[in-house]
């Protein structure tokens, strides 16, 4: 058990002397809680597998160093990290019973045979996989593959966190849920830290204490599930979570106040003036902008067309080239192909080159 | 599910019906037949009945001890060389690089030996061998053995079967290498994190996973050497003695040296046999290892 510090962490897989913009990782700097969930999400490619495989030791980072608890383990071997992690593919030893799987990690640190029995008697009963521990481990299924993987990681009581590498892949839908209630319920019982990477925002978000989101080799927020929706950080974190995903709108921010074409947004923090030469967009979740009659003081736009996602429906309609999509509120109906957009000004936030800017109350 | 019925169907199997018939079943009738007679030559005939094979099975008759004493050093050369070549051509495949141009050279090298015709290498083989002009020969009798494959039973054991391992051990180590590199990484990651040693990456992952393509290996490897007649036909001649006489080299002493076509096709029956069981053993054998299907959790 411990906590991870990552300072200066960066990987290229190119070589150090790389261009910084091709790294695999660009440098990061940050702290994983003893005990805390976290997700890594982010498209593929955007260095959240390197990022876990930093951490576990199978790749050596280009620069920068890890700690657990304080003490440098950067230039150790897996073996002697005490990490446990679980792949994309379930790997399990064929030749082997499920218990010998579970086993062969006490076994190969020589640990003596009364207490490896104890230990994997205790983590079979864990993730429910008792029944089976004379059974060959080739004969199962998936989801019974991933759990022996998990165990395998569990079983050493010296494990200092668990990685999972996007691990509900193969898994059915329907079991999908039940593994990753399985994985909470672990978490809670066990006060292990977690890191689990997906690119499942579905995953990640009902997972996770702390979402951590990559782009582009890059982290760019951190922060549970309701901060990253109410306040997206970065442009591609609003986009990137949320179905639909966060409007993003170039505007001229002033003061209280942006333009989007000519027509005045009211916002609820003051800007000031931004500096020049920057690409000022606002951003808004589709949640907190309603469409209504056409009026002479909201923005107009062009209905494409709506979505009905049962409970709740989103119009798909443009600004001038720009798309947006905002909610129908509850007993209104569309009609005509034009209507007003009404924003919340609480929930609209400002972007210069796609990082968020913080506005004065 | 309603079948079409269509007779028209059966014309397109004739053409293979008549290959397979003049190819095959023709010519091995006409060796059944054989081994029913005996001839004087001038094609004359004599009914036999099963004589030549209760004298195959009796080693005090000529052809019952020629054939099992060959059977002998046949299935004893098979095994040596599988032996042999099997650990060998896991240890090339597990210590051949895995990436980069190394690859390609390792995989041209070890083909080589695979491209060579059967009686070029053991021309090969009976020239670097003799002690006057062969480089091996040579050496090892200036090094002061006394190594001679004409003369010495031993001796030409050792080259017919370092012949065998120099020609085939590439086509085991081929084999496992695909296995090998059929091993997803997360394999080798996990170990790493579990602790496991090399060899007990080798025993948990490797071995189980080459399982499959060492099977063929066997397989192929113990048919092309039980059927072998080139190489040591044209190394030893079978000698010296009868040393080195396997079935094959045998079978061809008695039907185009002696002309005794029905103990010859009697002989050959057998062989065929023992082929045939062979092959359905190892039959058998594979498709059972590959018949392990998952079973749902819950369902034993």
């Amino acid at each position: 058990m411990a906590r991870i510090d990552l300072v200066d962490l960066a990987q290229s897989y190119n070589g150090n002397d790389a261009p910084p913009e091709s790294f695999a990782l660009k440098p990061v700097t940050m702290t994983w809680r003893q005990g805390g969930a976290y997700a890594l999400l982010g498209p593929s490619g955007c260095g959240k597998t390197t990022l876990l495989n930093l951490i576990s030791g199978i790749v050596t980072p280009s620069r920068g160093q890890i700690l657990f608890d304080g003490r440098d383990i950067t230039p150790l071997s897996t073996q002697k990290r005490n990490i446990a992690q679980v792949f994309q593919f379930p790997v399990i030893y064929d030749t082997m019973t499920v218990g010998e799987n579970l086993a062969f990690p006490l076994k190969n640190r020589g640990i003596a045979k009364a207490e490896v029995d104890a230990r994997v008697k205790q983590i079979a009963d864990l993730l429910d996989l008792t029944p089976y521990l004379n059974r060959k481990a080739t004969r199962l299924t998936a989801d019974a593959k991933q759990k022996i993987s998990l165990g395998r990681g569990l079983v050493r009581s010296d494990v200092a966190a668990v990685l999972f590498d996007e691990p509900l892949t193969v898994i059915d839908p329907e079991l999908k849920w039940q593994l990753r209630s399985k994985l909470k319920a672990l978490h809670r019982e066990l006060d292990l830290t977690m890191i689990y990477v997906t690119h499942d925002q579905t995953e990640a978000l009902t997972f996770a204490d702390t979402v951590v989101v990559m782009h582009d080799g890059r982290v760019v927020q951190s922060g549970t599930p309701a901060e990253l929706f109410d306040k997206p950080a970065h442009t591609f974190v609003g986009y990137f979570i949320g179905s639909p995903g966060m409007n993003i709108v170039p505007a001229e921010v002033s003061g209280h106040e942006a333009r989007i074409d000519g027509h005045v947004i009211g916002l609820h923090r003051n800007y000031g003036v931004l500096p020049a030469g920057k690409k000022i967009e606002i951003g808004v979740r589709p949640e907190f902008v309603d469409v209504a009659a056409p009026a002479s003081g909201l923005l107009s736009a062009t209905i494409e067309r709506i979505d009905d996602l049962g409970r709740i429906q989103f119009a798909r309609v443009r600004v001038g080239n720009t798309k947006l999509a905002a909610r129908v509120p509850p007993g209104f109906s569309v009609s005509g192909g034009t209507a007003g957009l009404i924003f919340n000004p609480a929930y609209v936030h400002v972007y210069a080159d796609s990082h968020l800017v913080e506005g004065v109350a | 599910m309603d079948k079409t019925i269509n007779q028209k169907a059966w014309f397109l199997v004739l053409p293979v019906f008549l290959v397979v018939a003049f190819s095959a079943v023709l010519p091995l009738m006409t060796v059944v037949n054989y081994s029913m007679q005996d001839t004087f030559g001038n094609n004359q005939f004599f009914w036999n009945g099963v004589g030549w094979f209760k004298e195959l099975l009796d080693p005090s008759t000529d052809l019952g001890g020629r054939f099992l004493a060959s059977l002998g050093r046949n299935l004893f050369f098979s095994a040596v060389i599988l032996a042999i070549e099997v650990p060998l051509g896991i240890v090339v495949a597990l210590s051949m690089p895995r990436e980069g141009w190394s690859v390609a050279a390792c995989l041209v090298i070890l083909a080589l030996p695979l491209l060579i015709p059967w009686n070029v290498v053991g021309t090969i083989w009976q020239i670097f061998g003799r002690p006057d002009i062969g480089l091996l020969g040579y050496v090892l009798n200036h090094l002061g053995f006394n190594y001679n494959y004409v003369a010495n039973d031993v001796d030409a054991w050792v080259t017919v079967i370092v012949m065998d391992v120099w020609h085939w051990t590439s086509l085991v180590a081929l084999l496992c290498y695909a296995g090998l590199k059929s091993i997803p990484d997360a394999y080798y990651q996990a170990a790493q994190i579990d602790g496991a040693s090399r060899w007990a990456v080798f025993k948990a992952i490797q071995l189980p996973k080459m399982n499959r393509v060492l099977l063929i290996a066997v397989l192929l490897r113990f048919m092309d050497s039980f059927m072998i007649y080139t190489e040591p036909f044209v190394v030893t001649g079978g000698g010296p003695g009868n040393s080195t006489t396997f079935v094959s080299i045998e079978l061809v002493k008695i039907a185009l040296g002696q002309f005794d076509l029905g103990k010859a096709a009697a002989l050959s029956l057998a062989y065929n046999l023992i082929i045939l069981i062979v092959c359905w053993v190892f039959y058998t054998v594979m498709t059972n290892a590959g018949s392990e299907r998952p079973v749902k959790e819950g369902a034993a």
